[in-house]
Parts: C-alpha cells; sequence; structure tokens
C-alpha cells in the first residue's frame, strides 16, 4: 500500500507538488492521471524517496519514506520515466545487478530472473545487449528489474510512453496478473484511454494539487459525463478555471 | 556480497563492456605517455650529441685575409657554408639564418697580426636562436684557442714561459651521474604517470556518475533500499581500480619504450627495471584515491557525459602546476613541500629514478598528505550524493 499525505515539494519558486493526498490500496491498479507538468513524476519521486518533501508525508505499506531511510525502500519496486537501463549490460545481467543489490545471490537469482524473463516474454532476448532493444522490450526490461525482488508495490512512471499497442497490450496483461496476485500498483499517464482500459483506481491531479479521485465510473457519474476525457477535462478546468495550455 | 562491491563490480564489468572506456583507460592512456615521451627523449638527446660535436657551420668573408686561421679553425671542426658577398649583407643574412653564423675577417688583418697588434674579426650571430649562441660561442671559444696559441708562441719567440700569462688555471670536474644525468629529463616521467592515472579513471568516474543520470538509470538506482553511501563508495573503489591499472600498465609500457631509447650513447642509464617500476607504482599508488575522488566530484556535478567531458580537461592539468612551479623554481623536497599531493609523488619519482634511498619522513608526508585530500574529496562526493540535488 502506497500513502500520500499533503505531500508538498517546492524546486526555487515553482510550486510543482501543492497539496497531493491519496492512498493506492494493494491488489488494486491506480493511475495518477494529469496533464504534462502538473507534478505526476515529482509526486513520485517523493513516493519513493528519490526527494525529500518540504510538507507531507509518504508512506509505504504504513512506513514513512525519508532519504536517509533505505530499508523502506525494500518492498518498493520503481520503473522510472524511460526505463534508464545500462546499455552495455544484457536483460539478464541488468537485472541481475538490481537483484544483486536487493542482496538475492545464486541460483535463487538466476531462477528468479528466467521467470520474469518468461512472464514478459523476453525469453529470446535475455542475454542480448540491451542496446539494441525497441522501447517496448526495454519497458519490459525495466518492469522484470524492479520485480526482481518480488516487491509488493510497483510505481511506474509514464510506462506506455514510445510503446506499440502490442506492447502496450501486453504491458496491461502483465500489470493485470501482477495485480491479481495481491500487488499495490501505481502508475503515472497523461493518456486517459489507458488509464480508462486499465486503472481500478483514478487519481487526477492539475497544477500540484489532486482535483478529483475515485473509480472511473465513480468519476463520470461525479463529472455527468459520458467520457472518461470529459470528466478529466472537467476536473481540471473547475479547479484551475482554464485548461488553456495545460492540454 | 556489499552492496558497494556489487555497484564496484558492475562498473567495473559494465566498462571492460565499453569500447571507448577500455581504449581510453587500459591502451590510450598508458601508451600515449611513454610514446610521446620516448619520442622527446629521442630528440633531446640527438640534439644533445650533435651538439657535442664539435662542428661548427658558419659562413667566412675575407677568409683570404687569414689563410692560417682559416686552416687552424678547419682542422678543428669549422666548416664552411656559402656566405654573402659583401659584409652589408651580412646582418639581414644572420638575421634569417642563413647562414646562422658569418665570421668577417677585415682586409688589415694580416697587416695587424705581424705588427703584432690585436687584430679584429667580426662574429655576427643572431643570440636569440639558442642553437645558434651555442654554435656562436663554440666559435668564439675557437678563436679564443687560436689567439692564446699565437700569443704563446710569441712570447716563446721573445724568450718567456707562456704560462706566466696563465696565473689561474680551471680544471672543471663534471661530478654528475649518469643517473643523475639521465634525471633531467625522465623529470618529466611523474607528470605522464599522474596523468595516465587520472586518465584511467576518467571515463569509468563519468560514466558511473554524470553518465548514470543522463541515460536515465540513476533514479532507479536512488529508489533501491541501498545507501547512497555504499553507491557512492562503489563507483569511487571502481575508479581506483581502474586508475590504478592504468597507472600499471603505463609504467610497464615505459620499461618497454625507454629500450628503444639509446640512453647508452651518451653514457646515462635510465635505471628502470621491474623492480625500480614496482616501487614507482607503490608510491604513486597514494595518488590513486585522490585522483578517483576528484574525479568523481567534477563528474558528479556535470549534467551530461559531454559537460563531465569538458570539465575533465581541466582536471587533467591541476597536477601538473605544483609539478611545475617546482621544476621551474628548482624546489628541493622539504617536510612542507611533502605533503602536497602529486608535488610529492614528483619528489618520490625523481628519488627512485636516482637511485636514492627515500627518507621514511617523507614516504609518510607523502602518503599522508596525498590520503588526506583524497578522504576530503570523498566525504565531499558523499555529501553531495546525500544531496537530492543529485538527480538535477
Amino acid at each position: 500500500m502506497i500513502e500520500a499525505e499533503h505531500l508538498a515539494k517546492r524546486f526555487g519558486t515553482v510550486q510543482a507538488v501543492r497539496d497531493v493526498s491519496f492512498t493506492a490500496p494493494d491488489g488494486r491498479i491506480t493511475g495518477l492521471l494529469g496533464p504534462n507538468g502538473a507534478g505526476k513524476s515529482t509526486t513520485l519521486r517523493l513516493l519513493y524517496a528519490a526527494l525529500q518533501p518540504d510538507s507531507g508525508e509518504a508512506r509505504i505499506d504504513g512506513a514513512r519514506v525519508s532519504l536517509a531511510d533505505a530499508a523502506v525502500r525494500q518492498s518498493l519496486g520503481v520503473l522510472p520515466h524511460g526505463a534508464g537501463l545500462y546499455l552495455h549490460l544484457s536483460a539478464r545481467e541488468n537485472i541481475r545487478y538490481y537483484g544483486r543489490l536487493h542482496g538475492l545471490r545464486g541460483a535463487p537469482l538466476e531462477s528468479r530472473i528466467s521467470e520474469l524473463l518468461e512472464i514478459l516474454e523476453l525469453g529470446e532476448v535475455g542475454n542480448r545487449k540491451s542496446q539494441g532493444f525497441s522501447q517496448g522490450q526495454k519497458v519490459k526490461v525495466g518492469i522484470a528489474r524492479a520485480l526482481v525482488h518480488q516487491p509488493r508495490n510497483l510505481v511506474l512512471d509514464e510506462p506506455t510512453n514510445g510503446l506499440d499497442v502490442m506492447a502496450i497490450r501486453s504491458l496491461r496483461t502483465t500489470l493485470r496478473r501482477l495485480r491479481d496476485a495481491g500487488h499495490c500498483i501505481l502508475f503515472s499517464s497523461h493518456v486517459m484511454q489507458e488509464v480508462a482500459a486499465l486503472c481500478d483506481e483514478v487519481v487526477i491531479i492539475a497544477r500540484g494539487e489532486v482535483v478529483a479521485r475515485g473509480t472511473p465510473t465513480a468519476l463520470l457519474q461525479a463529472a455527468g459525463t459520458a467520457t472518461l476525457e470529459d470528466a478529466f477535462v472537467k476536473a481540471i478546468e473547475n479547479a484551475a478555471g482554464s485548461v488553456e495550455g495545460l492540454l | 556480497m556489499k552492496p558497494w562491491l556489487v555497484v564496484a563490480w558492475k562498473e567495473i564489468f559494465e566498462s571492460l563492456r565499453d569500447r571507448r572506456t577500455l581504449l581510453t583507460s587500459l591502451i590510450i592512456a598508458p601508451l600515449l605517455g611513454p610514446v610521446l615521451f620516448s619520442g622527446m627523449m629521442q630528440f633531446t638527446l640527438a640534439k644533445e650529441n650533435k651538439d657535442h660535436e664539435q662542428r661548427v657551420e658558419a659562413g667566412v668573408l675575407g677568409a683570404d685575409h687569414a689563410p692560417q686561421l682559416l686552416l687552424w679553425l678547419q682542422a678543428q671542426g669549422l666548416k664552411r657554408v656559402p656566405a654573402p658577398a659583401t659584409e652589408s649583407l651580412v646582418t639581414a643574412a644572420v638575421r634569417n639564418s642563413q647562414p646562422k653564423i658569418v665570421l668577417v675577417i677585415p682586409a688589415d688583418y694580416g697587416e695587424q697580426l705581424s705588427a703584432g697588434k690585436p687584430a679584429s674579426v667580426k662574429l655576427y650571430v643572431d643570440t636569440s636562436d639558442s642553437d645558434a649562441r651555442r654554435a656562436g660561442e663554440r666559435l668564439q671559444r675557437l678563436l679564443a684557442g687560436y689567439a692564446a696559441q699565437t700569443a704563446a708562441l710569441r712570447l716563446m719567440a721573445r724568450g718567456i714561459d707562456p704560462s706566466i700569462i696563465q696565473p689561474v688555471v680551471t680544471d672543471e670536474i663534471d661530478v654528475s651521474t649518469p643517473a643523475s644525468r639521465a634525471q633531467a629529463l625522465l623529470g618529466v616521467l611523474s607528470y605522464f604517470l599522474l596523468l595516465s592515472t587520472l586518465v584511467g579513471g576518467m571515463y569509468l568516474a563519468i560514466d558511473a556518475t554524470a553518465g548514470e543520470r543522463e541515460r536515465g538509470s540513476l533514479e532507479p538506482l536512488l529508489a533501491l533500499p541501498v545507501s547512497r553511501d555504499a553507491l557512492v563508495a562503489g563507483k569511487l573503489l571502481a575508479t581506483m581500480v581502474f586508475a590504478a591499472a592504468s597507472l600499471l600498465l603505463t609504467l610497464v609500457t615505459f620499461i618497454v619504450a625507454l629500450r628503444f631509447v639509446p640512453l647508452e650513447s651518451i653514457g646515462m642509464s635510465a635505471n628502470l627495471g621491474p623492480l625500480v617500476a614496482l616501487q614507482l607504482w607503490l608510491s604513486l599508488l597514494p595518488f590513486v584515491p585522490l585522483a578517483a575522488a576528484l574525479l568523481t566530484l567534477i563528474a558528479s556535478f556535470a549534467r551530461s557525459f559531454r559537460e563531465a567531458q569538458s570539465w575533465m580537461t581541466g582536471v587533467l592539468l591541476i597536477p601538473t602546476l605544483p609539478i611545475m612551479l617546482a621544476v621551474v623554481a628548482g624546489l628541493k623536497p622539504t617536510s612542507a613541500l611533502m605533503a602536497i599531493p602529486s608535488l610529492s609523488q614528483h619528489f618520490l619519482v625523481s628519488r627512485l629514478l636516482r637511485d636514492e634511498a627515500i627518507p621514511l619522513p617523507e614516504m609518510l608526508l607523502s602518503v599522508g598528505g596525498t590520503l588526506t585530500l583524497a578522504a576530503l574529496l570523498s566525504a565531499l562526493v558523499v555529501a553531495l550524493w546525500r544531496h537530492e540535488k543529485l538527480l538535477g
């Protein structure tokens, strides 16, 4: 379970995150939806402690997250924007590096890697250098890497960016499978269809604030609109007066 | 395996896969220094040998006025080259180094000489050209020798012992040993060794910091349940391994390269056997953590690989400054100076090459001073990495 409680973060004169509170429960896929620059990535960074909040607090499975306390991040797997693989290493080596940093080793680690490569349909490219991977393959390796230590919570920053339809579909299947296994999945996106197709819970962020949250159906009802897209636009308009420049 | 060891191992492993890093750290750096250096030595030695041959090239104007003198000078090593036709052209010709030296013998030379009066000759030389200056000095010595011989003959003709006009005789005794003469040339070696240490760790340091940030792989790494101190420790360790390996390879290359330099032809021994090489490596080893910390610190500030690379150009020059200062000012090792990193390594290298024993306090000061600065810079790197701004 991942919790955000009145998170706020300022960079110089820019208030990137004003007031963000939500809960991403176990066994659910929670989507963080918002226009570009709304504060999605900053919020995620506060959750996995790459940044320290100015006020408020982030919790993972009830424990407070902080930059200095590494142990809290044990039950967390993270896929940042753009996967961030080591291009000179193979898929297997990339995953192995993170496994070792989590304290895994030897045969259990190797069989875990093989298992992940199979689940994510990466078996064929497992021993190839990541340099030549497609964006979809990179994201999958990034997810496998984030899952190597079987974390309860998974955070993904815009995982579908640059993926083709087939890759997106297989990513969705993977995430649903993880959800059904009881994991807490939190992912950010600025693509409405993405969120509509996948999420159990939606948190809409605009200008650093949560402007609406709930299940997709509840959001439609509350906004009185036919599509989630209309609900999204309405929520942002209500919050900011105008969406010009945001979308 | 501890996380910092995992990080170090991965950085080394990844760099071994990266052709650019491998090429720079373990091939170019260890080759460049020795090859450049051997070239410099060849050049210097060739020059030195040429200077030692007592040949002087000069144009002579009015040679007909002093056939005796000319015969004598040519016997002593003067080689005549074409000279300008008239004396009015000489100055311009010498300025253009065509030829570099012109000896002008006036028409009244023979007259003055037979009258027992000072006969003057003119020597045109451009002293701003060091080659010409040395040749000019040599020709002057020859002329002085001829003058002294003539004076002695005159005195003897008058029944006087020529030694009466030699109240003081100087005998120069050269006490330099072959090794100490070679040392002047080998002084540059210490800089090349420090440079290859820095270059050896450079790309790994950039890759592990600025490169990691640029690729976007730093963020998931920071999200791991591994303390940032451990990450820094691993990256520093990996940089040290590469820097130390590059240094070792450079020393090996030096030994091989110096085999091709004709040090013997001027009676010098470079004194660079495997044992000395090992001693050199050990005395330079404390510089390795300093290099790693310096490189990692600078590279951690940079936002991109390219930016880090341009910063490094400056970093590579830092260790030269104290050495250059010491060479120019002719400084000798004192306890204050031995505490200065890079300078102290230079002194240690010089001592080893001169076959001198290294006093224990000097060694301790060098190691202590260098490691203290290394620790200080490492602490700065750790502080930088603990800061959230690291992600940029």
